[in-house]
């Protein structure tokens, strides 16, 4: 692509795109949080915040929550790094935000004569970047702990490396998995390769070649580890508001609403990942190139934008779906004690993770022969 | 430990079935109650409280009231019984010579301090004449000063008692000092 205006306009508005969905989901999972869980526990949830007397089920939260940690004081402790103390929530919050570039929300846009990826930035190998970038999150964390001149902050910023160095390394193995099964590290071969049918000789064209159906234990030991890197519950005891209250105990205002807010992202990007791996990212069943094609024949043409515009839906609807999942998690289990948690990420998702690509490599040699 | 528990997934997806199916039920149940009007079963069980109220016994133990005659006077007859049983000392009564020779006195002051007040009911199991109950219903007077939690006699004799179910009929009086 020559660097034309046309062009920049096109490379920015991907980004914004991007940018506003992942800000505007990890927005909403506040409220999502607030919501989801009083509906399971029988209760109503926040709903008092209003504007002029309107109340949209407590829609406005998420904004008076913003408002009230702006205005907040900003406290720095006497004892702590200043410089590293006023970075560490950028370092958290920034990693997480762009983590989100790699993962495509739909297939290409032709308008104009150009073919538009529609993705925040084309890589070859986009999971790597997903991961360096989720992984970049936990110098934040142990900034934030080692700064503060405080010994919870910095137990907590400890346990939240421990525990994202064994998550990290437990998604990694988990992911191999489906690299393997659909031949390439680009998200965007990945997810075209899951709109294939599924063993055809067997089920002919009804079921798409998921990586949900390919790679299920995959799934879960993703989905587990996945959690643990998000460091919220069940595996919060970084956090640990019982006990102690982490690496964010000395910070406040908009600073600590910034961790709160990497947190919420971190959801967004895991349940994008989960997406785009596993459950077909912006693939919508027997939806083509070129309109619907049902395996019982009928065929409905569709132009190539209401394609693109129907993936990039499906694609939102998919992290919704997701993200509701992971709250649903995170609202029924309790907390890991943190030597539970390094067993079960060293000694269980971890082994079972390695297990599965050893499988998967025999059962791939055995079906394509070596 | 049986080996379905050690295993851990088993378990945690019949946890999550059981959050899910209340999220799912109360979901339709909202559903109902906001976009098809049903309200026979409620979706959660809150009480928005300083809208609804939740209901209260009829032995609760409220806010004190001066029971009135047919013309408005105290049914009081400054006996001092209340104010010799209360355990906290929160009732401070001026006697006076009421025109009635039947009657002989009545409060000229009837005071009750709230801030002392610990809501024993002694002072209404005392009274000989039914004259001070507890049975408003308000539960809600705070104040910014101890002034304002001294509740005096017109006051008192203002009150109505609370509805069948708990609610107050009488219009909760706001002391100017609590309006911050």
């Amino acid at each position: 692509m020559t660097p034309t205006m046309a062009g920049l306009g096109i490379a920015f508005g991907r980004v914004a795109f991007v940018m506003l969905f992942v800000l505007t989901m990890g927005g909403l999972l506040t409220w999502v949080e607030r919501k989801q869980s009083a509906v399971m526990q029988d209760r109503i949830g926040a709903n008092r915040a209003s504007i002029f007397g309107l109340r949209l089920l407590g829609l406005f939260h998420p904004l008076a929550d913003a408002i009230k940690m702006l205005t907040k004081e900003d406290f720095l402790p006497a004892r702590a790094d200043r410089t590293l103390f006023t970075l560490a929530p950028f370092v958290s919050v920034v990693s997480a935000l762009v983590a989100f570039a790699a993962i495509p929300f739909g297939d290409v846009l032709r308008a104009g004569g150009r073919e538009i990826p529609l993705q925040a930035v084309t890589l070859n190998a986009g999971i790597l970047y997903v991961f360096a970038m989720l992984s970049l999150g936990v110098f934040g964390v142990m900034m934030a702990g080692w700064a503060s001149a405080n010994n919870y902050a910095l137990l907590g910023g400890q346990r939240a490396a421990a525990l994202m160095i064994s998550a990290e390394v437990a998604i990694g193995a988990s992911i191999m998995g489906v690299a393997m099964v659909y031949g390439s590290l680009d998200m965007m071969e990945i997810i075209r390769g899951q709109g294939a049918p599924l063993l055809p000789q067997w089920f002919g064209d009804w079921i798409p070649k998921w990586g949900i159906f390919t790679q299920l234990p995959a799934f879960i030991l993703f989905l587990a580890a996945g959690m643990a890197a998000t460091k919220r519950i069940p595996f919060d005891f970084p956090e640990g508001e019982s006990e102690i209250i982490g690496y964010f105990v000395e910070y406040s205002g908009m600073k600590f609403g910034m961790f709160m807010m990497a947190d919420f992202v971190e959801t967004v990007v895991i349940a994008g990942l989960t997406t785009a791996l596993f459950l077909g990212g912006w693939q919508v069943p027997y939806l083509a190139g070129d309109g619907f094609r049902f395996p019982w024949g009928a065929t409905v043409a569709l132009a190539q934008p209401l394609v693109a515009l129907l993936q990039v839906l499906a694609f939102c609807l998919k992290v919704a779906v997701v993200c509701w999942f992971l709250m649903l998690i995170r609202w029924t289990l309790p907390r890991f004690r943190y030597d539970q948690a390094m067993r079960l990420g060293w000694l269980g998702l971890f082994p079972l993770s390695i297990l599965n690509v050893a499988a998967t490599g025999l059962v791939l040699v055995a079906w394509r022969g070596p | 430990m049986k080996f379905r528990q050690r295993f851990y997934l088993a378990e945690v997806l019949i946890g999550l079935g059981v959050t899910a199916a209340h999220f799912f039920v109360n979901l339709g149940r909202h559903t109902a109650h906001h976009v098809f009007g049903r309200k026979t079963v409620p979706g959660a069980v809150t009480f928005q409280y300083p809208e609804e109220r939740r209901p209260y016994s009829p032995r609760l133990r409220s806010l004190h009231r001066l029971v009135r005659r047919e013309d408005g006077s105290p049914r009081c007859v400054a006996c001092m019984m209340c104010e010799t049983v209360c355990p906290a000392h929160c009732i401070y009564i001026v006697a006076a010579e009421h025109p009635n020779q039947d009657i002989e006195k009545y409060p000229e002051r009837f005071d009750i301090d709230l801030g002392k007040c610990v809501f024993c009911g002694y002072c209404v199991e005392a009274c000989p004449e039914d004259a001070i109950r507890m049975d408003t219903g308000i539960l809600e007077f705070s104040s910014y000063s101890r002034l304002g939690m001294i509740y005096t006699k017109e006051t008192l004799l203002a009150l109505e008692p609370a509805g069948p179910d708990g609610t107050p009929r009488s219009p909760i009086s706001i002391p100017p000092d609590r309006r911050p």
